[in-house]
């Protein structure tokens, strides 16, 4: 076999690529909800981290103050989070429209720094855990590997979340008309159609997403105030790698990212933080509109 | 005419300050003002904004203390050794980022400078979490002793006015009115003839470069260079600092980085020590929101509209 020829046993290829696979379906929703957002907003979002720490908060808050368990934080942790992005939409993003793009990174910037300031100030910087779901406990040996429950969960859940996203987006009304106001917003509004509502609620959703793989990684990493901080800039290179052009893109480069870092960190650990950086220089030397960019 | 008695002014403020403040305090500003008028040169100048400036600063820091420390390289040598590496670094990355318009600049500056990062947390030389500690100041020219704080402190002012200088020389040069013209309207700069990409990395250079100078000349000031240097937070602040006091305009970095620096010292010992990351953030926000152009370039609307 392969692994033998290596020198590196099945368990711990086949684990780093499940963890790699994990890692990519954040990857994927992340960069999905960074794409949606920019589609309509034309605002790189950088609270995105800071929003999905804030998904896994809610999770805490949710059990600890009216006792609603995992299942419960996990359709109602992105409504809440996605309910803040709306608010943030209103009171500060709206204010900049016709204004240079640049200025929209810069202002979600100054609200990452609040928000995750206001939460190190009290929950200071170490971690909080959550536990596992009581049905998602345990795990099968499938020969080659042992799989926990919850892990496998995690990728099934983003994908299919990712998939739903697809969908909205490519099948049904609303998605054509998010397209559309993608594509000409000042046309789509003499349509009719409600174009500033559509913008709000386009934030939300992205924002919503990224709540949605907050929830998901409590159980898994320890919940703290700088979970999204690292994790926003490497998600940044996600973008940079696939285009924000389209959604099966965003998706399959987030994945494809999520398991070359895994298996770099099988192969070659001591690179495996920096690897995605170096893909995205490669790419950028070979490809640089991205793999599945259009225009730079 | 009036700039030029506003510039004279400041440098013979600058030249007696050491009477009235603490040496340590105003060098800190200097090298910040530094800092954020090689960012401006970028951003308010070019129009791109870069989001990985610390991995110039912090970077230098470290080259310059590793050259001065253990190769024990005179002072002056060693900070144009962190300056020139840093414009080395400026270079490749700049090649990278140039190749995307807009927010992807940001991006990829932003990746590859945590790319820096990770390599300065993971390298033996720079010490990791403690950082390259007791950085030896010698003596400048090899006749003054930096050890004083007061020779320091005119060291120190030589090396910024002189950078402060060359990027006056660059605004005002026809390589600034190109730049200007490309971050005006870049297609249009393009179909003149001009090589948009070339003018776009030389200003990259020359931006990461002075922004070197000014993290080398922090790290032999404090003779510490730490990770916070290189780290992305140093990178907003930077914008923050060029954003507060006033885009594309000279004087605008040098004073938002001094409110900057002075709020953080002055918050640094108060109770509101754990909210500076807030603080700084309300003030991006309310930057963004409501003064984009900066103090000094409120300052200069509200004057030429009573005058």
């Amino acid at each position: 076999m392969l692994t033998d020829l290596l020198g590196i046993s099945p368990q711990v290829l086949f684990g780093q690529l499940l963890l790699g696979l994990i890692n990519g379906a954040f990857y994927a929703v992340l960069s999905l909800g960074l794409a949606v957002i920019f589609g309509l907003l034309n605002i790189v979002n950088f609270a995105h981290g800071a929003l999905y720490m804030l998904g896994a908060f809610a999770t805490l808050g949710l059990v600890q103050f009216f006792g609603i368990g995992y299942w419960g934080a996990l359709l109602l942790a992105p409504v809440i989070v996605g309910a803040v992005g709306i608010v943030i939409e209103r009171l500060f993003l709206r204010r900049l429209a016709g204004v240079d793009h640049l200025y929209g990174l810069l202002l979600t910037f100054g609200l990452a720094l609040v928000i995750e300031g206001v939460f190190v100030k009290f929950f200071g910087s170490s971690g909080i855990s959550y536990a596992t779901p009581r049905q998602l406990e345990g795990a099968v040996n499938l020969g080659f590997m042992v799989l926990p429950y919850y892990r496998g969960w995690v990728v099934v859940a983003s994908l299919a979340i990712c998939l739903a996203t697809w969908v909205l987006f490519e099948r049904t009304k609303i998605g054509a008309y998010l397209r559309a106001g993608t594509e000409n917003p000042r046309l789509l509004q003499a349509f009719g159609v409600n174009v500033p509502l559509l913008t709000t609620l386009a934030y939300g959703y992205g924002v919503g997403l990224a709540a949605f793989a907050g929830v998901l990684a409590a159980p898994i990493t320890q919940v703290n105030p700088l979970m999204g901080s690292n994790l926003i800039i490497v998600v940044f290179a996600v973008v940079v790698i696939g285009g924000m052009g389209s959604i099966l893109g965003a998706i399959a480069t987030g994945m494809m990212m999520g398991v070359i870092e895994g298996l770099t960190k099988v192969f070659w650990p001591e690179a495996s933080s920096t690897v995605i950086f170096l893909v995205m220089a490669i790419v950028l030397v070979i490809r640089p509109a991205g793999l599945f960019g259009k225009t730079a | 005419m009036k700039t030029s008695a506003g510039y004279l002014l400041a440098l013979a403020a600058l030249l007696v300050a050491p009477l009235a403040f603490y040496p340590i305090l105003l060098m800190k500003l200097l090298c910040f003002a530094l800092f954020a008028s090689a960012f401006n040169l970028i951003l308010g100048f070019g129009g791109l904004l870069s989001f990985g400036h610390a991995a110039f600063f912090g970077g230098a820091a470290y080259f310059t203390g590793h050259a001065l420390k253990v190769w024990g390289l005179p002072t002056e040598m060693g900070i144009l050794f962190g300056a020139g590496l840093a414009g080395l670094m400026g270079l490749a990355i700049g090649q990278l980022a140039i190749r995307r318009q807009g927010i992807y600049f940001a991006m990829i500056t932003l990746a590859m400078a945590q790319m820096a990062y990770f390599f300065f947390v993971s390298s033996p030389f720079t010490g990791g979490e403690n950082g390259l500690q007791g950085i030896p100041r010698g003596k400048a020219l090899g006749v003054f002793d930096l050890q004083d704080d007061l020779t320091m402190y005119y060291f120190v002012l030589a090396i910024c006015v002189a950078g402060f200088l060359l990027i006056v020389r660059t605004v005002h040069s026809p390589f600034g009115q190109v730049l200007a013209a490309i971050r005006d309207n870049e297609n249009r700069a393009r179909s003149l003839g001009y090589d948009v990409e070339r003018y776009k990395l030389l200003a990259f250079v020359l931006s990461a470069t002075l922004a070197g100078a000014a993290g080398a000349t922090k790290s032999v000031v404090f003779q510490l260079a730490s990770l916070s240097d290189a780290h992305w937070h140093m990178s907003g602040e930077v914008v923050l600092m060029t954003l507060l006091g006033g885009l594309g305009t000279l004087a605008g970095p040098a004073v938002g980085s001094a409110v900057i620096v002075t709020l953080q010292n002055k918050l640094a010992t108060g109770v509101l020590a754990a909210w500076v990351p807030v603080v700084l953030g309300v003030i991006f926000v309310a930057c963004v929101l409501t003064f984009r152009r900066g103090i000094v370039g409120e300052l200069r609307a509200i004057w030429r509209k009573s005058f």
